[in-house]
Order: C-alpha cells, then structure tokens, then sequence
C-alpha cells in the first residue's frame, strides 16, 4: 500500500452540505446540529443585458426579469437529493448536486429577452451558487421550462472536482 | 388542446402554430408559439443545458 496525497473526495460532497466550518461563518441557523434543515435554493432570470457572472456574490432584482406571472427571485428550486460525491482515482474525484426537478416558470410573460438562471441560496442571505447561460428567450402567456442534467459526475448541474 | 393565450384560454384549431429547435453544445430548446391574426399569443421555451460549469482543480500542497 502506499499513501497518496489528495483532496479528500467527500470534502467536496460536504462542502455543498456545510459539515465544514474552517473559520467564522455568518450563517442562519439551521435549528439544530444533530437534526438541521436544509437550505431552500431558488433560482431567478436574468436579462441578456445584465451582468451576473463568477463575480456574483448574491441575488440582486438589478437585472433581473419582469413580467407578468414572474415573482421577483424567481421560483424554489425542488431539491430531495442532497449532494454527494465520488471517488474517479486514488487522487481525484467529484463532489456533486442537480435539483431534483426541472426548474418551471409557469403562465409567465417576459417580453425582454433573458439568457441567464442565477441559482442561489435564499436561506443563507441569497448567497450565489452558481450561473447557467442559455439562449436569448422571450416568454408569452406561456411558460419556461429548464430540465435539469442527469445527477451523474459527469453531468450533474453543479460539480466540485479534483484532477 | 386549449392554450393559454394573452387573448385567454384558446382551441389550438383557431391557431397557427410555429415551433423551433437549437440544438448546440451549450442546449437543446424546443419553443412553440402560436399566432392570431399575425400577432404573438404565446410561447413557451424548454431548455435543457448541454455543458456544466465545473468547479475543479482542488489541490493539496505538498510540504
């Protein structure tokens, strides 16, 4: 046997699961250590003319789509799958997350065109979690659909990965 | 099939429907519209993401 120097895969899994606290955190309570709850994430659009990128530190209406049928912050996302993660080698392997369900936007009308889902934790002051880019689209008393990745390492919609 | 329209509810027969696919790297979307007298009534998008962003390249330092 030999020792391999590496990042601990299920580190990244417990990242996304917050069971590390390496220096002080603000964060809301989850009621209890032994029994916490989990963390609603949501997920809102974002104009083609805005700027939300890896600088994005949380949610902001600055951009954000309007319209008919939309409520400012945009929907919950459905999340019973908690993150996870996989060892690929001895060295390297992948945390990783995808909601449960597609993210739906129902009876809306967004007459300006939007390209962007910013996902974010609503619990924890809106904190960012990451951003998805698409197609410019525009909505008409109908209703924007985006079907989650399959919740692989390869695919999943958010992956924390060591090489 | 009904419709919701900005018109209300509509009987798709009363409809021109039009529908569209991208299919790229980054998506695959389906959109349908339907058209009343030359005018946009609705449209719905369905997008589903190709290529995840991917956190990576944790490292561990060597002493």
């Amino acid at each position: 046997m030999a020792n391999t120097q590496s990042m601990a895969t299920s580190f990244l899994g417990e990242l996304m699961l917050g069971q590390h606290q390496l220096g002080t955190s603000t964060i809301v309570s989850r009621g209890s250590l032994t029994s916490p709850t989990t963390d609603t994430v949501k997920a809102a659009l974002y104009l083609a003319s805005a700027t939300v990128n890896a600088s994005t530190t949380a949610y902001s209406a600055t951009g954000e789509v309007s319209g008919t049928g939309y409520t400012a912050g945009g929907v919950t996302v459905t999340n019973a799958t908690a993150p996870t993660s996989t060892n690929s080698s001895s060295t390297a392997g992948v945390g990783y997350w995808t909601p449960s369900a597609s993210i739906t936007y129902t009876t809306v009308t967004l007459s300006t065109a939007f390209d962007c889902v910013l996902i974010y934790n609503s619990t924890q002051s809106n904190k960012a979690i990451s951003v998805h880019t698409f197609g410019s689209q525009t909505i008409t008393a109908g209703t924007f659909t985006l079907t989650m990745p399959s919740n692989t390492t390869t695919t999943a919609l958010l992956r924390l990965a060591t090489t | 099939m009904i419709v919701t329209t900005t018109k209300g509810d509509m009987d798709d027969s009363q409809l021109e429907k039009r529908e569209g696919t991208v299919d790229n790297d980054n998506e695959y979307t389906t959109w349908v519209e339907y058209w009343l007298d030359g005018a946009l009534v609705h449209r719905s998008a369905h997008v589903t993401l190709k290529k995840m962003p991917v956190f990576g390249g944790g490292e561990t330092a060597s002493f």
